[in-house]
């Protein structure tokens, strides 16, 4: 009756999931680093779960993968970004908190909705994961679109493809997942270099812009 | 004018009387009715109406109970009626200042109405019966025509109003169909088919709901209930929105034939946004009256919420669970007609004894009227669904039937009761925040203005008025089976089963319905625990403790007397600042607005509250520049030459012609 | 039936006696973690006893409402203690009051309390009043859901039915009632004024809640409204044991009485100290943001009612 596999995959996919509302919850950005480093722990321990219990050793990869970039190489460094460029430290939300964790909710209930009568056949633990990981990547896109600050759209993003991870592990027998989120961490190495260098030039200019308003004595600041 | 007043005095307590007694009647006969369980329904046809139809009378036993509550609120709102009447004409021995004037004659019409309405078992009875208790509590509303916002109110209830007979209209008309027999046996014989069913629900929402407050067809309904006086207000609100509710059970369970599970699922959606919205305008209110007028809105959410769960179960073939939320829904009827009705009275005797109903303007009301202050805390923590009071068993099995949800077999309806359980829980402590700022504001604290201060009690017809429903109250929240027993053939005739059906024993003092999971409850031993421990609590602390008392100024952290005014004392806008902060700018786009004046100057500083009710932005608005466009093109059609009449008359023919060729082909 | 009465009477008289100890000892713990000695478990006793003797002194324009609602609040609130098992299900009064009516209970103690805060009319009995029925108006929806994935789960709404289900080992790990605990806990925290929404140890300050509201009570009422408050946290502790961790609880089917006791104290030891180690770690909040917080346990507590579905067995 109780099977215990289940029940803590079960477990993992939902911690993953419920990183993802904290990271909508998150006003400050390395609270939100934080998070996310959490969830990247939760992800791992999700992929390594699924290893043990269905003996798919290869999974184990995709774990150590998950743990080394996402939890600790890509967090520390953008702490060191955020540090050094002297980035603003606070999330800016296009859409309020509660609104964005509303929104949230309705996405979720959305997935669920969608998944569960179309995969009427397939077996518990497929159904509920491809729900879970359909709504972390629904919350990612929603906080990259209800953030302005740049790297909480990154943050968002990397969720997106942490939601897809899961639903590639969760799906026993899929082909080609530790290729796959080899493929994914080099792109999303990629577009971290890419928004920063965006980044910033737009920072120092604004800066300089400060400056320059200051010495005219104009900024009500 | 002294001998005028005294001869209206004597028309008033003859209305009144007689009205009490006819309405005390129609309920003892509908509860002999609904308890011997006449197996017959009794029926009658009376040669007046359609040549060839006649009009067809008939109580079965959803009528009855519906008779029971409306004609319950006739007898003490006549009462209420009666002393109100006689409160004022004290007061004004000036005819033509008498505030009530006009209402004498319509009461009594206004209440055989709504009669006529459960009575009819026709559609052309049902529909003038319809417009008859519109047009007598249009009238009503009218009879206040002399205060500055009561024209507006009544031109929009009218509009309303015949917007929402037109719909009722339409659907009987497509309920009646290809035949055109309107006999409502004859409509149940042959059930419409799922388009048409779909159409038919749809316009009896528009029709029914408009006059039940639902949300976004309410606008009307918080300027219209409180224009009219406080116990005809208390007939609307409490009775008349409940004959509203009325047609929709007709047609939604009777009519239409057996359920698709999605018309449960409107009638929820539109339910659950009644009920929050119906809240937060009712926080938002600075007006005694205006506010219970908003909370009606959000209990005939509830009703519709427990209307419709009943619909989902029914269409899912699990009748008892349906029984069960049947029984709530009905339940919570009786309640909201009692409760509100009490409040209604309450805020007549506020208004009497104070002049205004303005919350800004009371205060301290519990020290001058100290009955009506206890009956009004009945009626306040009644609304507010608290145990061990009505509100709250009814609140009870409502939430039953919602654990109900996995027993359905659509995901999505599974999943949305879910939701619909959260917004109904957050409706229900919204409204006891409304209730503590109603009661807080009005009775408690220390008066805002010399009326509130010099208040005096009211006369006994109008205590005794309030006392009944009180009581009521009180009891049915105490023993509520033998009323659920009461209403059994109601749900039984609704949707083929009762709530305690299977149950082996049934003990009239517990409620324990068959689908409740696996629980019961009993108000009776919860109030008999509190009191027994509040009286031995109170024994002991005085008897080994203290029971000394010193009387002294108020502390409040440096609170200084005397404070004209009661300027510091938190007032109506300022108690519902943390909910519209948290709610408000969401739901109602509100927001404040504080203007401090400069260091130096003398000025106050002012906080200005707005806030829009959506459904005025979104839909009202646009609604009326439309047909403000609409109305200035067709005007131009006034002004043409013969020749173009001629010719717009000529197309028209050529375009039937052409239609008439068409179709024949 | 005579027993069931016995071991509610028992109960009852039990979490009256506990309540201030478990005060006491959060207090305590709070103390050693800031590195103060602290005062001694007794001393929320002696506090209660000295106010008790005390007399009472009303300000002029109090009314009657004043004056019964200490009474009727503690009343409810000890009704609502005595309700949830602590040492055995086999309670009297288990029938007539479910979770639902358990969590209205709590709503008529707030209510009243609510209305007493406006009573005097003074400035902060509004404030109060008003910021209380705001946190209510979420907390309330958030503890229903909770009830609402449990009772689906357990197909029961009567606590003594969810022990007997949750020690009978056949529940396993369950996203719905994790979500649920953690709603639990942070309505838990919302309802009893703990940091970090609403300060219990401090007065005079612009954020604070609950302490606006009874700020006009003293003597014997406020040792009522005082007790009352104790009470209300030996409560949710309580009905967080008995849900989620009812291991030890004398069942219908067995277990010691005795065991029931002990492991229940055992569950107030911890759950005190887990508060105090809490509320030293945080930093209250702003009070506009506790509407955040509570929509935040709300939605929890709804998304553990969505998953129900998702999980097997529902």
């Amino acid at each position: 009756m109780i099977d215990i596999a289940y029940d803590a995959s079960h477990l993992l996919g939902t911690l993953v999931l419920m990183t993802s509302f904290a990271l909508l919850y998150q006003r400050r950005l390395f609270a939100l680093l934080h998070v996310f480093t959490v969830q990247a722990l939760a992800l791992a321990a999700a992929a390594a779960w699924q290893a043990y219990a269905h003996d798919d050793p290869h999974l184990y990869i995709t774990a150590v993968l998950t743990l080394a970039l996402k939890a600790i190489a890509i967090p520390v460094a953008l702490h060191r970004i955020v540090q050094r460029m002297n980035i603003q430290r606070t999330v800016e939300p296009a859409l309020g908190i509660g609104l964005t964790m509303l929104a949230g909710v309705s996405l979720v209930t959305l997935s669920i909705l969608l998944v569960l009568p179309v995969t009427e056949g397939a077996t518990a633990l497929t159904r509920e994961d491809l729900a879970l990981s359909l709504s972390v990547v629904l919350l990612g896109l929603l906080m990259m679109i209800s953030r302005r600050n740049a790297v909480s759209q990154v943050v968002g993003f990397m969720s997106i493809e942490n939601g897809l991870i899961l639903a590639a592990v969760g799906v026993a027998g899929m082909p080609l997942v530790v290729e796959m989120s080899i493929a994914f961490s080099v792109m999303v190495a990629f577009i971290i270099f890419g928004i920063f260098l965006f980044q910033i030039r737009e920072r120092f200019e604004t800066l300089d812009m400060r400056r320059i308003e200051s010495f005219r004595g104009e900024s009500g600041e | 004018m002294a001998v005028a007043a005294r001869g209206r005095g004597w028309v008033a307590t003859a209305v009144y009387g007689g009205t009490a007694v006819a309405c005390g009647l129609t309920v003892l006969w509908a509860i002999t009715t609904l308890a011997t369980g006449a197996a017959e329904p009794a029926a009658l046809v009376l040669p007046v109406g359609l040549p060839w139809m006649g009009a067809h009378l008939r109580t079965d036993a959803l009528s009855a109970f519906f008779l029971l509550v409306v004609n319950g609120g006739g007898v003490t709102a006549s009462l209420f009626g009666w002393g109100y009447e006689r409160a004022h004409t004290h007061q004004h021995t000036d005819p033509h200042h008498a505030p009530s004037g006009p209402v004498l004659p319509f009461f009594p019409l206004f209440l055989a109405g709504m009669s006529l309405v459960l009575l009819a078992a026709d559609a052309f009875t049902f529909l003038v019966s319809w417009e008859f208790m519109s047009l007598t509590s249009w009238l009503l509303v009218l009879s206040t025509h002399r205060e500055s916002e009561t024209p507006a109110a009544a031109k929009l209830y009218l509009i309303m109003a015949s917007v929402g007979t037109v719909c009722l209209m339409l659907a009987f008309g497509l309920l009646a169909g290809g035949p055109g027999d309107m006999r409502f046996d004859a409509i149940r014989q042959h059930a419409p088919g799922d388009g048409m069913a779909a159409l038919v629900l749809l316009l009896v929402l528009l029709g029914a709901g408009s006059k039940a407050g639902l949300v976004p067809l309410h606008v009307w309904l918080p300027l219209a209930h409180p224009a009219a006086p406080s116990h005809v207000s208390a007939l609307m609100s409490g009775v008349m929105t409940k004959v509203a509710v009325y047609a929709i059970v007709r047609v939604a369970f009777d009519l239409l034939g057996p359920p698709a599970w999605w018309w449960g699922g409107a009638l929820m959606a539109a339910g659950t946004i009644t009920a929050v919205m119906g809240v937060m305008y009712a926080l938002m209110q600075d007006d005694l009256k205006r506010l219970l007028a908003c909370s009606t809105i959000e209990n005939i959410g509830v009703i519709l919420i427990a209307l419709a769960l009943a619909l989902v179960f029914k269409a899912s073939s699990t009748p008892v669970i349906a029984a069960l939320a049947m029984s709530a829904a009905l339940l919570h009827i009786a309640n909201h007609s009692l409760f509100k009705s009490l409040l209604f009275f309450v805020a007549g005797a506020v208004l009497t004894a104070t002049g205004t109903r303005d919350l800004n303007r009371l205060g301290g009301l519990i020290h001058r009227l100290p009955t009506t202050a206890v009956l009004a805390l009945i009626g306040a923590a009644a609304i507010s669904a608290l145990p061990p009071l009505n509100g709250f068993v009814g609140e009870w099995m409502l939430f039953q039937a919602i654990l109900n949800a996995p027993a359905l077999p659509e995901w999505s309806s599974k999943i949305g009761i879910a939701v619909v359980g959260a917004a109904v829980a957050l409706a229900a402590a919204l409204a006891a925040a409304c209730f503590v700022r109603f009661y807080g504001i009005a009775f408690l604290g220390r008066p805002r203005s010399p009326e509130a201060a010099q208040a005096r009690e009211v006369g006994t017809a109008m205590r005794a008025a309030m006392l009944i429903p009180a009581a009521l109250c009180v009891a049915i929240g105490v023993l509520p089976t033998p009323l659920i027993r009461l209403f059994g053939p109601a749900v039984r005739a609704m949707v083929e089963a009762g709530p305690f059906d299977d149950r082996a024993y049934q003990p009239w003092f517990w409620l324990a319905p068959t689908s409740a999971v696996g629980n019961s409850y009993n108000g009776m031993v919860l109030l008999v625990v509190i009191a027994v421990l509040s009286a031995v609590l109170v024994l002991v602390i005085h008897r080994w403790a203290s029971n000394r008392v010193r009387w002294s100024t108020a502390w409040g952290c440096g609170h200084e007397e005397p404070d004209p005014g009661a300027l510091s004392q938190y007032s109506a806008s300022s108690f519902n600042q943390p909910i519209r902060r948290a709610f408000g700018g969401t739901l109602l786009n509100a927001h404040d607005r504080v203007s401090m004046p400069e260091p130096g100057d003398t000025r106050p500083a002012r906080l200005t509250v707005n806030w829009r009710d959506p459904a005025w932005t979104f839909l009202f608005t646009p609604v009326g520049t439309a047909l403000d466009w609409l109305t200035e093109r067709v005007n131009v059609l006034q002004f043409l030459t013969i020749r173009r009449y001629l010719t717009l008359m000529f197309a028209a023919l050529v375009v039937v012609l052409i239609l008439v060729a068409v179709v024949r082909s | 039936m005579i027993t069931a009465i016995l071991y509610q009477i028992v109960q009852m008289l039990l979490v009256l006696a506990l309540a201030p100890a478990l005060t006491g000892w959060v207090r305590l713990v709070k103390a050693r973690l800031l590195g103060r000695r602290g005062p001694s478990l007794l001393q929320p006793y002696r506090d209660l006893l000295r106010l008790l003797r005390k007399e009472v002194v009303l300000a002029h324009n109090a009314s009657w409402l004043f004056r019964a609602t200490p009474y009727a609040m503690f009343t409810a609130i000890w009704l609502a203690a005595g309700l949830v098992p602590v040492f055995t299900t086999q309670l009297a009064l288990a029938p007539a009051a479910d979770l639902i009516a358990l969590i209205a209970l709590l709503g008529t103690a707030r209510f009243f309390l609510a209305l007493a805060g406006m009573d005097i009319g003074t400035g902060f009995g509004g404030i109060g009043s008003s910021r209380e029925m705001m946190i209510a108006a979420l907390a309330e929806p958030a503890m229903l859901m909770m009830v609402f994935s449990v009772a689906v789960l357990v197909h029961s709404t009567s606590l003594a039915d969810i022990a007997a289900f949750m020690t009978s080992g056949m529940v396993g790990l369950r996203v719905s009632l994790a979500l649920a605990l953690i709603a639990l806990v942070m309505v838990a925290i919302a309802e009893n004024a703990r940091i970090p929404i609403d300060n219990p140890a401090t007065h005079l300050e612009l954020t604070m809640v609950h302490e606006a509201m009874v700020l006009e009570y003293s003597g014997r009422h406020l040792a009522l409204v005082e007790a009352a408050a104790m009470l209300k946290l030996l409560l949710y502790v309580a009905l967080i044991a008995c849900i989620f961790v009812p291991w030890g609880l004398a069942t219908g089917q067995g277990g010691s009485l005795l065991a029931g006791l002990l492991s229940f104290l055992a569950k107030l030891a911890v759950a005190g100290a887990g508060l105090a180690l809490f509320e030293t770690s945080v930093a209250k909040m702003r009070v506009f943001r506790v509407g955040e917080f509570l929509g935040g346990a709300l939605l929890l507590s709804l998304l553990g009612a969505i998953f129900l579905y998702v999980s097997r067995g529902v």
